[in-house]
């Protein structure tokens, strides 16, 4: 799985990309979410759940009851501000 | 139906006449076009950078210009969106929209305003005096985009 961080959330994890495989016990973007939260430190503030977040599989926006596979690109990133 | 994601800046006559070139079909054309503006904020802003979701971004535009010809008949469409390093009064974002009537026209063009800027991934980074910071999204951009829930 290839994880894409953008923006201001690409700044604070210090990240852009990375493969991952799927963690155990996380089959969803929001599990996902949560999990990537728990790496702590810049992690958890920019993934809290407080936080404004979209995410998005495949290139397709989604919600985070969204299932995630072996093969998926995922993507997060702040709400969009384009126009 | 065009769409094009790109660093250089575009010619809103140009793109109107190419849409309804050998057209006679066409009643009305209504076009929109974006541009940086220096004040929004405390600072005037010097620049202004806009990063996107390469792939994501044209596919997210093309499924906002769909959804637009589902909901309105129209004859055809222009999307650009530029990107990288702007300046004050540069163009941002152009939407033409052509149809046989005004009606159709007016509602699309703003209909894919109003979603491109709560659904299309790209994000805006401003420079002023006090140094770079990222734009934040408006409630008002969902509010607006909110709006057309529903429409038929």
């Amino acid at each position: 799985m290839k994880v894409l961080y953008f923006a201001s959330l690409r700044e604070q994890v210090g990240m852009e990309s990375e493969q991952l495989a799927i963690p155990d016990g996380v089959a969803d973007i929001g599990g996902l979410r949560a999990w990537l939260a728990a790496r702590g430190g810049d992690w958890s503030e920019a993934f809290d759940a407080s936080r404004a977040m979209m995410c998005a599989v495949n290139q397709v926006m989604v919600k985070p009851d969204a299932a995630i596979a072996e093969t998926d690109e995922v993507a997060f990133f702040p709400p969009v501000t384009g126009g | 139906m065009l769409i094009k994601v790109q660093q250089e800046d575009f010619q809103p006559d140009a793109v109107i006449a190419d849409l309804c070139e050998g057209r006679t079909d066409v009643g009305a054309v209504v076009s929109f076009v974006g541009l940086v503006r220096e004040i929004g904020g405390d600072k005037p802003i010097r620049s202004m950078t806009l990063e996107h979701y390469p792939g994501m971004t044209e596919k997210a535009l093309q499924a906002i210009v769909e959804e637009a010809q589902q909901r309105w008949t129209l004859q055809d469409i222009a999307v650009i969106h530029r990107i990288g390093e702007l300046r004050p009064a540069d163009r941002i974002v152009l939407v033409v929209v052509a149809s046989a009537h005004r009606g159709d026209a007016f509602h699309a063009c703003e209909f894919i305003m109003d979603y491109l800027k709560t659904r299309a991934p790209f994000w805006k980074k401003e420079v002023t005096a006090d140094g770079e910071h990222w734009v934040e999204a408006r409630d008002s951009d969902d509010q607006a985009a909110g709006r057309w829930t529903g429409d038929e």
